[in-house]
Order: C-alpha cells, then structure tokens, then sequence
C-alpha cells in the first residue's frame, strides 16, 4: 500500500535540481514588459490621464488607462460559478478603475519593451484625482455622510446576516448565569508567498493563452472569459509549478487585464509580474475583523446564552465577500453547542483599504482568535481549567449542523486535547507558573478548532480526474487539482497507486494544467482536494481498473472478477499468484492486430458530502515584560485530519502553518498611515518571521477514519495555522494575568498593556 | 550599454554580453536561462536568488552582472555529479521533505552549501542563523533545518573519516 | 534590471576621487545593498553610478604599529566579524556587524557604507561611537581625520566634502585596550530587520574589577543621528559597581537620549527600551571586562 507511506515528493527532484519551471521560467521569444499605474490616492476618482509624454519615451509599446478598457464588472474569486443569478459572486472592478478605492488601485497599464522602460513611463503618467476621505475601519466607513465605495451597497455594507439557533433573550433570563463579554480584534496580514504573481500572455489565431501563477486554473479561464467579454473556450490558461498560493492565487489577479493588454498589441505576448511592493497591497489580504461576544454561562461550565456581533473589514472590493465573515460566524456554531442560545450578527463592509479575500482558512483564524481567547477569559471568570470548559461544551460526534446538515462523522478532537496536555504537561505548568513576579514570566496555553473539508453545500463541489495506460503499463495520471506546494501530486500518486493497483512509481503525474486538455476542477483551496479530487480519483481509478481487467480476461481467457491488480500485475484474485505484467498488457492492448484497445477512464465527481477536521494548539512561553516580547519555548499542534495519506508531507503542512500562526500571535500586520497609504509593503517592514523567530515545531495526529471520505481523510492543508495565535494569547494571559485582545501581539503592544496593568513602573512609563 | 565579461559559472567558463544595468539574477535568468535563481522581493530580503560567488553566499538581485567579471558563479544547476547524481545537500533536501512549493529551495540549497563547504559542526541554533537570510513561507523552517543539519553533520563525519 | 545611466569603475582611489570631481552627481557604490535599492525604489533612478569595489587599497584590517586597528571602509560584514585583529581586540563590533540584515547581506555590506549612509539605525555605528573611532577621508586636497560622532551630521547626512571618500576607519589602543563590550540590536525580528534600537556599551574597570574606570554608553535609533550618553558614561565613571548605579546610568541615559515616534515605534516604547537596554548592555559588558554576573 502507498497510502500511509511517507514517500518523497513526486516533485522533490525538479526542486531541488533548479528544473522545476515557474512562470517566469519559460522564455517565449519576444516577451514585452507591462507594468501597472497604481493610484496614490484611496478614495476618489481619476479625473483625467494624461500619457502624452509618456508614451514619448523610447521603448514604451502601449499604454491603456481606466478611459479605455471595456465596460464590464467581474467578479474575482476563485469560487464555482454558480447558474442563479443570485448566488453569483460580486462583479465590482473592471480591468482598470476611474473609481479609486484603495491606495494602489489599478488605473492604467503600460507596455513596454523593457522594464526600465515601462517604469520610466509610470512616472511620466499625469494623473487629475477627485479624492475622498480614506475610510479606514468598518466603524468609518458606516458612518453618516461617509462616501459610497460602491453606489450599490448603501453604508458601504457588503453584506449582513443573523445566525440564530435558540431563542437568546430567553436563554439569557435563567438565573444564575455568569455573563462574560469581550472585544477581540484581529490583524490585516497578507499571504506573502515568496513568488509574487506573474502571468503572461499570448495570441494565436483568435485564442488567447495566459499561463499563469495560479490556483485555479479552470476559475482564471471563466474569469479571464467574463472580464473582457470574449467566448470561454477562446481561452487557454496554463499553470507551471507555483511558488505558493495560500488563497493569494485562489484569485483572479492580474491575468484578465494581462490578456487584455496582449490583445491590445496585437497578441504579443506581454508579461505581466508584480512587484513585492505591489503583491502587498494590490492582490489580497486576511480580513481584519472585529468581534464582540457575550456569554452567559452556568456556573458549572455549560455555556447557555451566546451573542457574537461580527464586522469584517473587506477593503475596496468584494473579492469573496461575505462568505468569509460567514464562515467565522459557522466557527461559533460548530466548535461549541451552547445548552440554549447563539446568536450571531454578522456584516461585512467595504472600506478604502487592501482588498481582503481568501487566506488559509477562510475566516476561522479570526473566528478562532476571538472565540478561544474568550473561552480563557471565561474559564479565568469561572475559576475552572479552561480545558475542562472546552470538554463540556465542544463539538461531539454526531453533531449536525442545523443550518447546512454539515455532520460530524469522526472526531478525535478530545484525544488531541488529551495528548496536548500530556506533552506540554499541562496540570503542572498551570500551577507552576501561577502567581510568579518579576520581569521573565512564563506561561502554557492552549485552544482548539474544527475546520469543514471543501466547500459543500454552500457552493458547489465538483471534480474530475483522468488516467491513461501508457504503451510500457505505467499510467498517467491528470488531475485538474492543483499542486501548490502543499503536496497534492504526491498524494494523488500515491492514492491513483492502491485504487487501481500499481506501484507508486508506475503513476506519472502530470503536474501543469493546461485548460485546453486538462480535466475539469475548481482548484487548490478549502482544504478540498484530498477529498474532493480525491473521490473524484478514486470513481475514475474504478473505471481504469475495470478496463485493465476487461483486457486481461481477454488475453488470458480468465473471468475478470477472478482476477487483481497488485503491484502492477495481474494477479489471481484468490492466490495472488502473478499472472501477466501490466507492460505485456499494456503492449498487447497498444499493438494486438485483433483487439487494439487504449485503455484510458474519466470520471467526474459530484462531491455531495463535507466533514469536520479538528485539532488542537498547545504552548508555553516565556514573557520578558520590560522588553514587551514573548519567546515561544515549545509548541504542539496535534490534528485530527483523518487518515494521512502521507504523514511526512501532513507534518511539514502542519509546521507551515504553525509558522504562519506565530507570524499571525506575534508580529505580522499591514499597517496604513491616515490618508491609507500602507507604510510597510515590503519584507523589511512586514515581520514575515525568519528561521531565527522560529521555535521547533512540533507535530503530533489522531488518525480517525471518516467514513464520508474516499481514504478516510480530512482537511488538513488550511487548519494548521488556526489554534496558533489564541493558544500563544491564552499563554500570555496565564503568564502575566494581563489579557490582550488584539492581533498582533507585538513588542510595543506589550508594553503598553504591561504598563497600563501594572507590571512596568508602577504603571507610569517615564516621559 | 552592453558589455562583454567573462566569469566562471558552475565550472565553465563563460563569455556573457550583459546590459550594465542588469542585476546578476537578470543575467543567469535571462542570459544563461539558470532558472534556479528566484526572484521573490528584488531587494535582498528574501534570500530566493542566493548564489555562491567566488564562494561566498549572495542575494544576486543586488549584484550587479557587472561585478561578476572575473568571478566564479555557482548555482544549483551546478550542483550535480558529472552523471546527474544529486549531490547529498539535495538528497538531504529531498528526504527531510524540506521542499513545498520550491521557491525558496535552491537559494537555500545554496547558503547550505556555503555551510556545509565551511567542514565545520554547527549547532541547531548557529544552523538557524545561517540561514535566517531566506524566507519560506511553507515549511516553517523546521525541515529545512533537519536537512541543512544532516548534510553538515555528514560532511563533518566524512571530513573527520578522511583524517589519520 | 536597474535604471542606471552609466557605471564608472575606478581603478584606483586617485581614480575614483577624480571621477568624482568631473561627475559631482554621480553616486559612489560599493557593495550596493543600499544603493541599488534606491534606484529600484525610484530615489536614485536613472543616476550615474561611480564603482568603488576594484579598489583593493580600501580594503581590509590591520594594525599599526601603535596599535590602532584600520578597518577599511570596502570590508564587508562577514569579513570584520571573523577576521582574527577584530574578535581579539574590537570584538563587540564583530558582534555588532554580524547582526545586519542576514548572511547574505553581510557578505556584501561594507562598513564604509554603512557608516556613509548616515543613518541612525547603522548596526555598526553605535559601536564605532563607543570606540571613538576616527575616520580617514581622502579628497582632491588630500586627507583628513574627524572623530565619528563629528561626521554624522544629520539623518542620511554626513561630513564628506565634495569629491570626499571615506577611506579608513581607525580604533586607537587606548579605545579597546582592556574594555569588555556588549551590542544588542532591538528588532521585532532575531534576523533580517533594522533596529528599533540599537544599544552599545563597553567598560573598564578595576585591577579589582568592582568599579568602572571607565564607560562607553552609544545608542542608535534614540535620536536622528547615532549618538554616545556622556553624562551617563560620567556617572559611572569610578563608581562601584551594583544594581542602583545601572539603574542610574539607565535614568540618566533617558534623559539625554531623543528618540521620535514614527510608525515603527513611539518616543515612550523606545525610552523603555534604552532604560532596559542600557542596563542589560552595561551588565553584560562588565562580565565581559572581567566583572562579576549582577
């Protein structure tokens, strides 16, 4: 069996040889550079452009500015398309923009021969703006009198629904409850793949060919095709090896204005790659959201009334829109059941800021933030181990979501808990480090998560995979699936190998996608593939099996349902005895003067089911307060992901997001100064941590078998980095008593809180 | 503004007519098509296009081609035997899974070869430092390290072996 | 690709100082990490660039006779930390520069041009305050000499006369003999940040190592130019050592520090930080001057 099996990466070898081609890597002949006019404003309009001394400089092919791209709205998001006009996506951009929304709006492009060119012609470009007040926060931007970001959404409010189980006013009234409230804050952080997003593009004839850094390839086709009003299957996108996605490249980016741009130059091809600087502020970023929460609770522990009032800063355009202020609210709903009550108020709004879409795990690190750091305050209020509050109160196995029939179908969410507080050695060290004094403190804390698997059945879930016998009895294997880093050709390597009987070896993945020939699927996001893509593999290998068979009974005049695959070899199905290798098979089937047969199988899987993945984040570390800075001396991610298919690669995903975590508790944030100008888009000033900031990370699974799944798995690429951030807060309130509620907690942060709690000169800092 | 200059890249020597503006990262990019080398900030924060000169690990987009006159250049693609074989960093790369989406890794490959190349021991900690000039945004660091740390651990074995 | 006009490499210091007289404009370079990145940024696009790198005579360390230490301004990062004059003798510098941005970048920084940007975040620069280096300058009309602290003159300005280069960097014996030093670089990041302050000290004491002869306390980043705590130094000087006398070298180090708010960090943050500083570097460069663990 490969499944289960810690194999190499498929790729491994590519990489580390330098062979491994990116987009950037291909060299097309002729490549002209475009570039991009940001607008330095946040809020207005583009008056007037004027390009005429621009286009004056020598090497500069074209320029287009927001007067000349068609008139079309698109949506961006890599979700499904959805054929009801009222579950489709938000169409609120256009390939340029006259209505500036965010500092660094698209405004005009260039083209140039060269970059050097194209630059010097960005700054030759005379922009008129009409400007508005920047709105800066949700609060801003819902105010009286603000300015509309989009004249269709009054108070600037995207979206806003009400989740309600139970009738909460009610629940309140019983007596004796304990009523706990609090404010949480999170951070606007961005994904910061290391290869920033790079397209080019192409014509031939009347088809147009952009390859792409991408996520989702068939997504950037039905987009590319939208935006610019041409026929879908005039479009051919391509994805080489990517250099990192996170969500980032789960986004039409730049490629719809990069065709754009060729067609304007008569099919040239015309690369279009951002900067760092760019990535930073004109792609996506995590939403920044607020949350306050009131829970009453027994004093027993069982949690009775909740209300959840959730803002989500979304940023100058829908992108996902709402659904991932709604996917926090879900967090609430699943993680714990309350015995009466949940209510959740959930709005998202448009502001003059970066464009927030998705991010691993799609609103639950928010979610989680917010609701684990409010679960210690709670336990702190109760007197009672915060553990011993989660236990009583989480999700059991059983649960069904009331709202989407979401079920819990495997859970080894207590057993994660229980081998976190083994490892980190829980009960001494929460009574260890009670009541410590002086400027080093230390602290354990801990918070827990459950995370769905793909999308069902709020979008649609769909998925297709092809094999094909190759002339020697190896396959190869094309999924529409993505490898984005995180795996994904290997896994399917090795579960194409068990489902249709080959050694993993014999599975030649096909790793570029290539829409023109490659099946269909919706891509690398919500953790979907193993399981989506993955039934969809496990259907087609069905259907390969079967055809194998089919020809082995002919060649060797033996009933098929009498006879295996094992190890690339027809064998009895009784003794296992080998009967015929798959290369003579193979052979036979290609070349036989009677019965030429090309053995191939498609299949599509309409994937009509979802799970719930689990785990849980456990911590210690150690506080130097006159210094504000906290050191994580260990940390644990234990993960109920299911069956690992390959547990070397489920460990680095979960150390990936482990690191994307700490970065997530300690340091990471855009920050915009007053006129919403971001101050620190680049690697030096974004604390994207180093090897240096890094503590070892540390992994641990509880493998339950799910039986919706097509291996037993379940999420695991996005939930990793989850739990981090509350378990490192839940620590730091343990070690200080001191409760900080906002994200990131970084050094100055600290030291105000210390000081205002207290621990830092008495209260008073020497000004 | 073109220029002709000669260096030593991954043991051949080579003639290249390079634009003075051009970084080294453009010309083994553009000139050599040695791909390896990454381009992730452009400004020597992320570490994506190390490469070794005359020995020494560097952030090659804030080279300029120009300095590499009369340099030696090595890049990943230089790495491998004369049959293909991958030399033991890579190998170590490889079965550490410390590769994901694999845009940092040949950078890194590289600043690990500067450290194993040292036949000194490192500690974990010292390990960390010296490469803490690269950003990944994967893999946490954890196996990279466990991979930077096997190679120098095995070169260190196979140095003292080859003492009296 | 970089928006430069025209690169001159010069031969030879002569060389490249009388470049500089026919091109006032042009842009001394040496390892690039900071200029080049001001062309990227758009700053210096478009400039003409006068190349130092060829120019073996500023390059490298040695002692003289008299025991002062040259440091030449072309060595890079890596270069000073493990060179053998240095972890003898000016240790806390090796330690100071080794600190920058990450291996890399110290392999292709040099000193001179971290001392020539004139920025009050240098990780060279507090420490080169506290060893009262002085710097060469090689112009058309010659040399001359300027103690460090009179060559910084304000943020990203300096004290090179025109067609001026730096061309040493010189530590008199009596500046290192017998001190113990300590650096530490506050960043938000262990590797690859800037300073949110930088904090340098170094002592001597006592043939019975209970008493400071002598201190040197330097910050950077606690005003617009690098700049040296005298009336701190000046209250430690023949005081026994103790916790209350690191406390009053902190208070009185705050109040003759000057650091701003800015987006980075605020006034109150960074004044935490050079009275916690000050006191963590003091402690530990009196371990290193032969002193006993506070």
């Amino acid at each position: 069996m490969a499944i289960g099996k810690s194999m190499n990466r498929v790729d491994a070898y590519e990489k580390v040889t330098g062979q491994a081609q990116y987009t950037d890597d291909f060299f097309e002949g002729e490549m002209l550079t475009a570039k991009v006019l940001h607008s330095t404003i946040a809020n207005g309009w583009v008056k007037k452009i004027d390009t005429s001394e621009a286009e004056k400089l020598p090497g500069v092919v074209k320029i287009v500015t927001c007067f000349d791209v068609p008139d079309i709205q698109f949506p961006t998001p890599g979700h499904p398309w959805s054929t009801e006009e009222a579950h489709q996506d938000v169409s609120d951009r256009k390939l340029l923009n006259q209505r500036v929304r965010l500092y660094g709006d698209d405004i005009a492009a260039v083209v140039a021969l060269d970059s050097v060119a194209a630059s010097r012609a960005l700054k030759a470009i005379r922009v008129e703006y009409e400007e508005y007040l920047p709105l800066l926060s949700p609060e801003e931007a819902m105010a009286e009198g603000a300015p509309l970001m989009h004249e269709e959404y009054p108070g600037n409010i995207l979206k806003h629904h009400t989740l309600i189980e139970g009738d909460y006013e009610k629940a309140a009234s019983e007596d004796g409850l304990l009523f706990v409230e609090g404010d949480f804050q999170t951070q606007i952080v961005q994904h910061c793949h290391i290869e920033p997003p790079i397209s080019y593009a192409y014509m031939k004839k009347d088809r147009i060919t952009v390859v792409s850094s991408t996520q989702i390839p068939h997504i950037v086709r039905r987009v590319v095709g939208q935006a610019l009003g041409i026929p879908w299957g005039h479009i051919r996108v391509i994805k080489p090896y990517i250099g990192g996605g996170f969500g980032n490249k789960q986004e039409v980016l730049y490629e719809p204005l990069n065709a754009f741009l060729s067609m304007q130059v008569g099919g040239r091809c015309v690369k279009l790659e951002l900067t760092r600087e760019e990535t930073f502020i004109c792609t996506r970023t995590r939403h920044a959201i607020s949350f306050h929460e009131t829970t009453g609770v027994r004093p027993d522990g069982r949690l009775v009334a909740r209300r959840v009032k959730i803002v989500s800063n979304q940023g100058g355009y829908a992108s996902h829109g709402h659904a991932i202020a709604a996917n926090a609210a879900n967090e609430f709903r699943h993680l714990y059941q309350a015995d009466g009550a949940l209510e959740v108020d959930v709005s998202t709004v448009y502001t003059s800021m970066a464009s927030a879409g998705a991010m691993r795990a799609y609103g639950i690190p928010q979610a989680a933030f917010a609701l684990e750091s409010h679960m210690d305050d709670i336990a702190l209020r109760l007197g009672m181990d915060p553990i011993e509050l989660r236990k009583k109160n989480m999700m059991k196995l059983g649960y069904v979501d009331p709202g989407t029939g979401i079920a819990c179908y495997s859970s080894g969410l207590e057993e994660c808990i229980d081998r976190g507080m083994a490892y980190i050695h829980w009960a001494e060290k929460r009574k260890q480090y009670q009541n410590q004094t002086g400027p080093i403190r230390r602290g354990v804390g801990m918070s827990i998560f459950s995370y769905k698997t793909g999308v069902y059945p709020i979008s649609l879930e769909t998925a297709s995979c092809r094999m094909v016998l190759n002339q020697d009895g190896t396959m190869q294997l094309q999924m529409g699936a993505t490898e984005i880093g995180q795996g994904a050709d290997t896994v399917f390597t090795q579960m194409a190998a068990d489902s249709v009987g080959f050694l993993p070896e014999n599975v030649h993945i096909v790793s570029f996608q290539d829409t023109d020939v490659t099946p269909f699927d919706t891509g690398a996001y919500a953790s979907r593939q193993t399981y989506v893509s993955g039934m969809a593999l496990k259907k087609t290998a069905g259907i390969f099996r079967e055809r194998i068979l089919d020809y082995a009974s002919y060649m060797l005049q033996k009933p098929a349902d009498s006879m295996d695959i094992r190890d690339s070899w027809i064998v009895c199905r009784e003794t296992g005895e080998q009967l015929l290798g798959m290369d003579a098979l193979a052979m036979e089937s290609f070349y036989s003067l009677d019965n030429s047969v090309h053995i191939t199988a498609e299949a599509t899987n309409h994937c009509k089911s979802n799970t719930f993945a689990f785990g849980a984040c456990f911590a210690e570390i150690e506080v130097d307060i006159p210094l504000g800075k906290i050191k994580v001396l260990d940390i644990i991610n234990i993960h109920d992901s299911g069956v690992l298919i390959n547990p070397k690669l489920a460990e680095a995903q979960v150390h990936g997001g482990m690191s994307m975590g700490l970065g997530y508790a300690l340091g990471e944030q855009l920050l915009y100064d007053k006129k919403g100008k971001p101050l620190n888009n680049n690697f030096l000033d974004y604390k994207l941590q180093t090897s240096l900031d890094t503590p070892e990370l540390h992994v641990d699974f509880v493998q339950t078998v799910d039986p919706s799944a097509p291996f037993g798995n379940k999420a695991l690429g996005e939930p990793p980095a989850i739990p981090v951030a509350p378990a490192i807060r839940n620590a730091l309130l343990h070690a200080t008593g001191v409760a900080v509620n906002s994200l990131p907690l970084n050094p100055q942060k600290l030291v105000e809180a210390f000081t205002e709690n207290g621990l830092l000169n008495g209260g008073a800092l020497h000004v | 503004m073109t220029k002709i200059i000669h260096c030593t890249v991954n043991g051949q020597e080579t003639e290249v007519a390079i634009d003075i503006r051009e970084s080294l990262a453009d010309m083994l990019r553009q000139r050599l098509h040695l791909t390896s080398v990454k381009k992730g900030c452009e400004v020597g924060e992320c570490g994506a296009c190390t490469v070794l000169v005359d020995g020494e690990a560097i952030d090659s987009c804030i080279y300029l081609a120009d300095w590499a006159d009369g340099k030696h250049i090595l890049t990943v693609e230089g790495l491998r035997g004369p049959n293909g074989e991958l030399s033991p960093i890579q190998q170590a790369f490889i079965e550490e899974a410390a590769v994901q989406c694999g845009f940092c890794t040949p950078g890194i490959i590289m600043s690990a070869v500067e450290i194993v190349g040292s036949g000194k021991q490192y500690t974990r900690d010292e390990i960390r430092k010296l490469i803490s000039g690269h950003l990944c945004r994967c893999t946490g660091y954890q196996n990279i390290l466990n991979a930077v740390e096997r190679a120098v651990n095995e070169a260190y074995q196979f140095l003292q072996q080859g003492e009296p | 690709m970089y928006d430069i006009e025209k690169i001159y490499d010069a031969v030879s210091l002569d060389d490249a100082i009388r470049a500089r007289v026919e091109d006032p404009e042009a842009v001394i370079i040496a390892g690039g990490s900071d200029v080049l990145i001001k062309i990227r940024e758009g700053k210096l696009a478009g400039c003409r660039l006068i190349g130092i790198r060829a120019i073996k005579e500023l390059e490298g360390i040695s002692m003289d006779g008299d025991g002062c230490i040259h440091i030449r301004p072309l060595t890079t990062f890596s270069h000073i930390t493990f060179h053998p004059l240095i972890r003898e003798h000016l240790p806390v510098l090796g330690y100071a520069v080794d600190q920058v941005g990450g291996p890399q970048i110290r392999n292709i920084g040099t000193i001179g041009g971290n001392v020539c940007n004139g920025v009050t975040s240098a990780d060279s620069a507090s420490t080169l305050f506290a060893y009262n280096a002085v710097l060469e300058l090689t112009g058309p009309d010659g040399k001359r000499t300027l103690p460090i602290a009179e060559f910084y003159t304000g943020p990203g300005h300096v004290g090179l006369g025109p067609a001026e280069l730096l061309t040493d960097i010189m530590i008199a014996k009596k500046d290192y003999d017998g001190f113990g030093g300590h650096y530490i670089k506050y960043a938000q990041r262990n590797a690859m940040d800037i300073a949110t302050l930088g904090c340098s000290a170094i002592c001597r004491l006592n043939a019975s190592k209970n008493t400071i002869e002598d201190l040197r306390l330097a910050f950077g980043v606690a005003g617009p130019i690098p700049m040296r705590c005298h009336k701190a130094e000046e209250a430690a000087r023949g005081q026994l050592i103790s916790p209350q006398l690191l406390e009053q070298i902190a208070l009185t180090a705050e109040s003759e520090v000057n650091p701003r708010t800015s987006w980075r960090a605020s006034r109150e943050f960074r004044l935490q930080l050079v009275r916690e500083l000050s006191q963590r570097a003091c402690k530990q460069a009196i371990i290193h001057a032969g002193g006993a663990d506070l």
